[in-house]
């Protein structure tokens, strides 16, 4: 039988259900089980990504696919609905959202005294309230119909849903978009386990910083696997039960931008998980290091608006960086595409879903392909998810879900009818829909009149000519009109009596029924008669069927290394070159002193020879004639360059977290700091704890990725820190709990943790994976078995003995005292026991227990032989540290030498590095630096700073990046305006961010990325 | 026997101290005379606290001069004066008891920063070592702070620091936008929206005052208003400290009117506007030039540069650095600017004389010339640079100024414990 009547709104089909599962409901009243047996006929059929059908049939029953193709039988049971001209395609799965889910909420409130030391979640659960692997998505789920709908006017028919609050989530349920019973709607009940680096609801302080985060996730994949091998000896723990229970599960990760990516998968590769990786949108900027990782990706196309850049001044408000990602966001599909990474397509992340379409053909203008679009929504996901035998296509056996469309989904003004889930229909459009667009002679009371109608088929223009008007262009009046179910109705004026007299006009109100060629009905009159009324058919109007979007082949600004200011594209970054710098005076660091009128050789990223009238093939030749050649400056003490917290200072100790695991590759400050002579700096946790965290040293390659400013073969170093800080003295009334509040309790933190090591290296020897694998005390434990070696920030001579005399007695050494402003106190007995220093030169006043520090503290350390140097801990002083060398100088008259080396050979000794970098000597790293003038002067500038013999500071290519930067700005500034002027909706020039995407992450900002965001 | 001879000792080094402050020639000493001009070989003869002469020919002078010191080698220079400063308000940062620069309200131009003044601060000697012997006290918070006064950084008590009290009143403009996070992580920039608002309120305050001022009558005392009529009255300055250039024009163009003395303090982006500055007379006291650029995008080394736009336009300005104990490093900030690009004797100018003439004690300080006080440094080497900046003597009004400090103290007294040589 042949369908003609429109298929209506048959949301009531829900209470009159096919069954298709068996049920434990009752039933109120008489069972009405149906086949739901269809057969859609004569469509395009796209039943998969790369198969597309013409003239095709789909036959569905009990909401599953039965067949598909075009050569197949119509049963007679089928019911048939024919879809000449129109489209069929397995609807789409959406792997990130949160449908269903109720609201996160926290487990209890946060505690007035401060730090929340465990979680409030009552129960065997984890210690931390935002480990949350026994959360399922299948007991929190619930259907709700308007969400349901939203994706579903998108074309989705199933989701992947999950809870999202907190770092680890639990599980997801796959479910339908119908309206059905929770119990029909979910099709696999724990899918995929989610992660992410943000607390969430959790009010727990800990962790407060993203290596926290990556810290406790690591400790938990440890704490899982000790807890699996040792059942007998042991807590009982939902929390990583249900963690080892959902492990061999797809494992989704959610990030905030492509350096968390990288974060996130080195932490799976440590415990050999491959993430899949819900993605910011960001990944084109770092598309090399992202492929390696093998990782799949959801994908959000959340394509930034432009700025209103209107306001020059406002306008500075807004980053080069903002401004490219603004241009470059919707090619980052493509980019991925063209990579060969996977990805599938998410509305996550979109602050109004209803724009998803818009955004996808703005991925397609800007090169992702069809195929490649459909497999993102399609295939991909369900593959992700292992859900490919039962969705993705329309292939024999799958389930019945797909969608309607009057065009290609790409189409401009693509009408999406139905949307089938389950093998049920959720009518969005009425497909029958007779095309009524044409033009009309319309009839009433012996008058005629002209009417047009255009535009879209469900939703045309009418317009009715004015007879006295000659322009044929013109169209006359748009009249309102409904028109649904073959019924059209419309309100005309059919004269327009403009006398003054003329106090109401005369106005129609018309009613008809429509078929193809005619419409005819009944109208009333401005009196109250009745009177009939008719409109022929005259003719056709020009349609305009609806086109694929343009590719968009506008020329686009690149892709810069790093994405920041002065970065510059792949293929111009700087490279080792051989160079010799002429006669000029080479500070060696080195006995020999100060060399005038010296050349030095770099080859390889080395120092190779150091002489008069050098030579080497193909040399570059720098004159340094009045100049200064200089080792790099190293920072023993920075916080530049650092992502989402330098302190995770939420327990005593966190000897756990590494700096290493958040270096941020792309802060402007490494090349401000290049440009004042810097080549590597020592990035250190905060002092907010007496064990704070481990440190990382970099060299500022400027361009590379954070891995690869790592350098290579250093010692591992951490952070400790006395006094004020640690103690909380300057935190307010409501840090009076966590201990130590005094000094004295300080020191027993250490007592307690370098005991605890020792004894737990013995439990570990003895019962290997027996006894918990504890990352903090594998860090500790370094330290006194001399792998790794401390850093600690000190001020009052008191606790430095103290200090000192701890390591003696557990058999160490401190390796350096950072701040150390009353070293000079204990000078001797610091040389004695071999600790060295890193300072400031002048520093103090800031607080009760700097009040003895003094500028001549470097002075005195120096003249009693401990290694002494001068930091920064601060990215402007980090520019200028020269300067701060210089005030050794004019404190005590140390020798200029001397002074030099405080930030250069000195730093590199307290590194452990001096014998490869901080002076020049042959064989030594080529960091280098040529000043302008001595460089202890404040006079002096850095025209070139060469790291590993790379120049990566030029002061004359600096100026010409100055001019590319505004040459690009403008660039883009233009664009923005052109866009603003042609009515593109723009965002103000200044940040707006409301968390909409995450509720629960309110708390910790955890996923803003501020330099594109 | 022994007292006694101590005793006469004692008088006769006073009577020699005495004659020294009363009377004496500096000869053979590279003089910047604050103007802009420097004096190679010259000499500054000191009569009565003043300067009585400054010449080429030193040699010519001497027979005028009981006490003549040789100043060969040194250089000598007007007194460095460090504006916006809280010193002798903040003694330990973070120690709640021992800050003094901040009172409650939003107008409180009637508070005063002279009176809490302490002049037995430890850290006021470090920043006077340096050769800053001049500072102006400035209230911060609010919108209308209070008033402040330039104090030597030298007295025994706050009367007798004042060289000019009450020389100013100090408003903080809105911010256009707030900013958030720290250099290590920065967050959003927020739109203030209250910006239109909180103008407006500058505006009825103003209105008010100046309709104070104008009464003939005044029934009922208003100590605040009463504290904004030197505005009027044109014998203290209006400081606005703000920092973006749509700020400043916002505000010169909102208080001009008034008539009152407009003075910018900060300006990190007042050399994107020189032309309006110039135009409206607006002198503008700079920031710290050792600071990072505004955004992201700016020139690495605008604030560096910002010194020597300012002057290659026509605006005068001068330096200053926020805070206390890193006010010692004031004048390197003008070092700095030299190294890109202004020129040094005008980095000297903006440090001394034309720090004077903002804020008003240009008839009293801030250059060698005859007729000023004598109040002026003298250094080892150039003491715009820190590897050449050692400050030996310091004059207050011809009276010579302890240099020493507790930092000092402390260095002499571990190198003896350790028996160091210098």
């Amino acid at each position: 039988m042949t369908l003609n009547k429109p298929i209506l709104l048959l949301l009531f089909w829900s209470w009159a259900a096919i069954s298709l599962a068996q049920q434990t409901f009752p039933k109120n009243g008489v069972y009405d089980q149906r086949d739901g047996h269809y057969a859609f006929t004569n469509a395009t059929i796209q039943v998969s990504p790369t198969q597309q059908l013409k003239k095709a049939s789909l036959l569905i029953k009990k909401g599953k696919v039965v067949a598909v193709g075009t050569n197949i039988d119509i049963p007679n049971d089928a019911i048939q609905i024919d879809l000449a001209g129109k489209f069929i395609y397995p609807s789409f799965i959406d792997l990130h959202t949160a449908y269903g889910m109720p609201k996160p909420k926290a487990a209890g409130t946060r505690p007035k005294q401060q730090p929340q030391m465990v979680s409030n979640k009552k129960g065997a659960y984890s210690w931390n309230e935002a480990l949350k692997s026994e959360t399922r998505a299948d007991e929190l789920f619930t259907v709700n119909k308007a969400k349901a709908k939203e994706w579903r006017n998108l074309g989705f028919g199933t989701v992947l849903s999950h809870h999202r609050d907190g770092i680890a989530r639990g599980t997801s349920s796959l479910v339908l978009l119908g309206e059905e019973r929770e119990h029909e709607m979910i099709i696999n009940n724990q899918v995929a386990a989610h992660y992410s680096f943000g607390k969430g609801t959790s009010t727990q302080n800990y962790p407060s910083s993203r290596m926290g985060a990556i810290a406790l996730l690591r400790q938990t994949h440890y704490d899982a696997q000790w807890y699996k091998a040792n059942p007998d000896d042991r807590e009982y723990n939902i929390s990583l039960e249900k963690w080892l229970a959902i492990e061999s599960l797809p494992q989704i990760f959610e990030v905030g931008n492509r350096l968390d990516m990288l974060r996130a998968a080195k932490v799976g590769k440590e415990f050999g998980v491959t993430y899949i990786f819900r993605g910011r949108g960001d990944e084109y900027l770092r598309l090399d290091e992202i492929k390696q990782t093998g990782s799949a990706i959801i994908l959000p196309v959340n394509f930034p608006k432009p700025y209103d850049v209107s306001d020059p001044y406002t306008t500075q408000e807004v980053s080069l960086t903002q401004m490219k990602h603004w241009e470059l966001a919707p090619t980052n599909p493509a980019k991925l595409a063209k990579a060969g990474i996977k990805f599938a397509l998410t509305t996550d992340y979109l602050k109004d879903k209803k724009t998803f379409w818009t955004q996808v053909k703005q991925a397609y203008k800007f090169g992702l392909s069809e195929e490649d679009i459909l497999k993102a929504l399609t295939t991909t996901p369900a593959q992700l998810i292992g859900a490919d035998k039962e969705l993705g296509t329309l292939e024999q056996g799958k389930i019945a879900n797909f969608i309607i469309t009057s065009h290609n989904i790409l189409a401009d003004k693509v009408t999406i009818y139905h949307n089938w889930v389950n093998g049920k229909p959720y009518a969005l459009k009425d497909i029958n829909t007779i095309d009524i667009r044409g033009k009309y002679e319309l009839t009433l009371e012996g008058k005629k009149h002209e009417l047009e109608v255009n535009g879209s088929l469900l939703t045309p223009d009418i317009h009715l000519k004015d007879p006295n008007q000659k322009d044929k262009k013109k169209k006359g009046t748009k009249l309102k009109y409904t028109y649904a179910n073959g019924t059209i109705a419309f309100t005309i004026i059919p004269k327009k009596d403009t006398s003054k007299k003329a106090k109401t006009q005369a106005i129609y109100r018309l009613s008809g029924n429509v078929t193809a060629k005619a419409w005819s009905g009944n109208a009333t009159k401005a009196n109250g008669d009745w009177a009939t009324w008719s409109a022929k058919r005259t003719g056709d109007v020009e349609i305009k069927e609806p086109k694929l979007p343009k590719l968009d082949s506008t020329v686009m600004g690149k892709v810069v290394y790093p994405f920041a200011p002065y970065g510059v594209e792949k293929d111009q970054l700087p490279t080792a070159k051989t160079v010799i710098i002429q006669n000029t005076t080479v500070w060696t660091g080195e006995k020999q002193g100060k060399l005038t009128n010296t050349d030095v050789l770099i080859q390889d990223g080395k120092i190779t020879k150091i002489g008069k009238k050098l030579k080497a093939k193909g040399a570059t030749l720098i004159d340094g004639t009045n100049k200064h050649l200089t080792a790099g400056i190293i920072d023993e003490h920075s916080h530049i360059a650092i992502n989402y917290g330098v302190n995770e200072g939420t327990q005593a100790s966190s000897a756990e977290v590494r700096i290493g695991d958040v270096i941020n590759s792309e802060d402007v400050n490494l090349y401000r700091q290049l440009a004042g002579g810097v080549t590597m700096a020592q990035l250190l946790h905060g002092s907010a704890n007496p064990i704070g965290g481990q440190a990382a040293l970099i060299k500022f390659r400027w361009g590379q990725a954070p891995e690869q400013m790592k350098y290579e073969g250093a010692d591992g170093f951490i952070k400790f820190a006395l006094g004020e800080n640690v103690k909380q003295s300057n935190w307010g009334d409501n840090n009076r709990h966590r201990f130590p509040q005094t000094r004295m309790g300080v020191e027993q933190v250490y007592e307690d943790y370098f005991t605890r090591a020792r004894e737990y290296e013995k439990l570990r020897k003895e019962k290997g994976d027996k006894i918990r694998r504890d990352l903090e005390l594998d860090a500790v434990l370094e330290i006194l078995n001399k792998k790794r070696f401390i850093t600690c920030h000190s001020y009052v001579q008191s606790e430095i003995t103290m200090l000192m005399r701890m390591a003696e007695r557990h058999g160490f050494r401190i390796n350096t005292f950072t701040h150390i402003l009353e070293g000079y106190k204990i000078a001797d007995k610091m040389a004695k026991h071999g600790a060295g220093g890193s300072t400031f030169s002048d520093w103090w006043a800031y607080k009760a227990e700097v009040m003895d520090a003094i500028p001549y503290n470097p002075k005195l350390l120096n003249s009693m032989n401990v290694v002494i140097a001068i930091n920064s801990d601060d990215a402007e002083m980090g520019r200028r540290l020269n300067q701060e060398a210089a005030k050794g100088v004019k404190y005590g008259g140390m020798s200029e030498e001397d002074a030099w080396n405080m930030v250069t050979l000195n730093p590199a000794k307290l590194l452990h590095v001096d014998d490869k970098v901080g002076s020049i000597k042959v064989g030594k790293d080529a960091d280098v630096v040529l000043w302008s003038d001595n460089p202890l002067s404040v006079y002096a500038r850095a025209e070139k700073t060469f790291v590993d013999g790379i120049c990566r500071f030029d002061v004359e290519e600096d100026k010409k990046l100055r001019k590319a930067l505004q040459a690009e700005r403008s660039r883009l500034i233009q664009k923005m305006l052109n866009k603003k002027a042609a009515g593109v909706k723009t965002q103000p020039p200044v940040h707006t961010h409301k968390h909409h995407y995450h509720c629960g992450d309110i708390e910790n900002n955890n996923f803003i990325d501020y330099n594109i965001d | 026997m022994r007292t006694i001879y101590l005793s006469i000792l004692f008088i006769a080094f006073s009577i020699l101290l005495q004659a020294q402050n009363k009377d004496f020639l500096y000869t053979n000493v590279k003089i910047h005379v604050g103007t802009g001009l420097i004096i190679e070989n010259g000499a500054v003869g000191i009569k009565d606290g003043k300067i009585a002469v400054v010449s080429e020919n030193g040699d010519a002078l001497k027979k005028d001069y009981k006490t003549v010191i040789d100043g060969k080698g040194q250089e000598l220079y007007p007194t460095f004066i460090a504006p916006n400063t809280r010193l002798g308000l903040e003694e330990v940062e973070a120690v709640r008891s021992m800050r003094d620069y901040r009172e409650v309200g939003h107008f409180n131009p009637n508070v005063r920063s002279l009176i809490a003044y302490n002049t037995d601060s430890k850290v006021t000697p470090t920043i006077r070592t340096n050769g800053i012997l001049l500072t102006q006290v400035v209230p911060e918070g609010g919108r209308i702070s209070g008033q402040s006064s330039i104090l030597y950084t030298e007295a025994d008590n706050w009367e007798d620091a004042t060289l000019l009290a009450d020389d100013g009143i100090h408003l903080r403009w809105p911010n256009r936008f707030h900013y958030s996070g720290w250099w290590a992580q920065p967050g959003p920039t927020k739109n203030n929206k209250n910006y239109d608002r909180d103008l407006q309120a500058i505006k009825v305050y103003m209105d008010a005052a100046q309709a104070y001022y104008k009464k003939d009558v005044v029934e009922t005392k208003n100590i605040k208003f009463e504290a904004m009529k030197g505005l009027f009255e044109k014998n203290k300055r209006l400081f606005v400290h703000v920092d973006d250039a749509r700020g400043i024009m916002e505000a010169v163009r909102l208080l001009k009117p008034y008539g009152v003395d407009v003075v910018i303090q900060g300006g990190a982006e007042s050399w994107q506007i020189t032309k309006f500055l110039k135009e409206y007379k607006i002198p503008v006291i700079l920031s710290n030039v050792h600071s990072l650029p505004k955004h992201t995008d700016s020139d690495i080394d605008q604030p560096f540069k910002t010194p020597n736009i300012l002057h290659e336009n026509g605006v005068k300005f001068a330096f200053s650095m926020e805070g206390s104990w890193n006010v010692r490093n004031l004048m390197f900030q003008a070092g700095q600017a030299i190294a890109y690009g202004l020129p040094k004797e005008t980095a000297v100018k903006a440090l001394t004389l034309q720090t004077a003439e903002i804020l008003g004690i240009s008839q009293r300080v801030g250059s060698i010339e005859v007729g000023k006080d004598a109040t002026f440094i003298v250094s080892k080497g150039d003491a715009l640079d820190m590897r050449t900046s050692i400050v030996t003597d310091a004059y207050i009004a011809g009276k010579k100024v302890d240099l020493s400090d507790k930092q000092k103290v402390l260095y002499e007294k571990y190198k003896e414990k350790y028996e160091l040589k210098d």
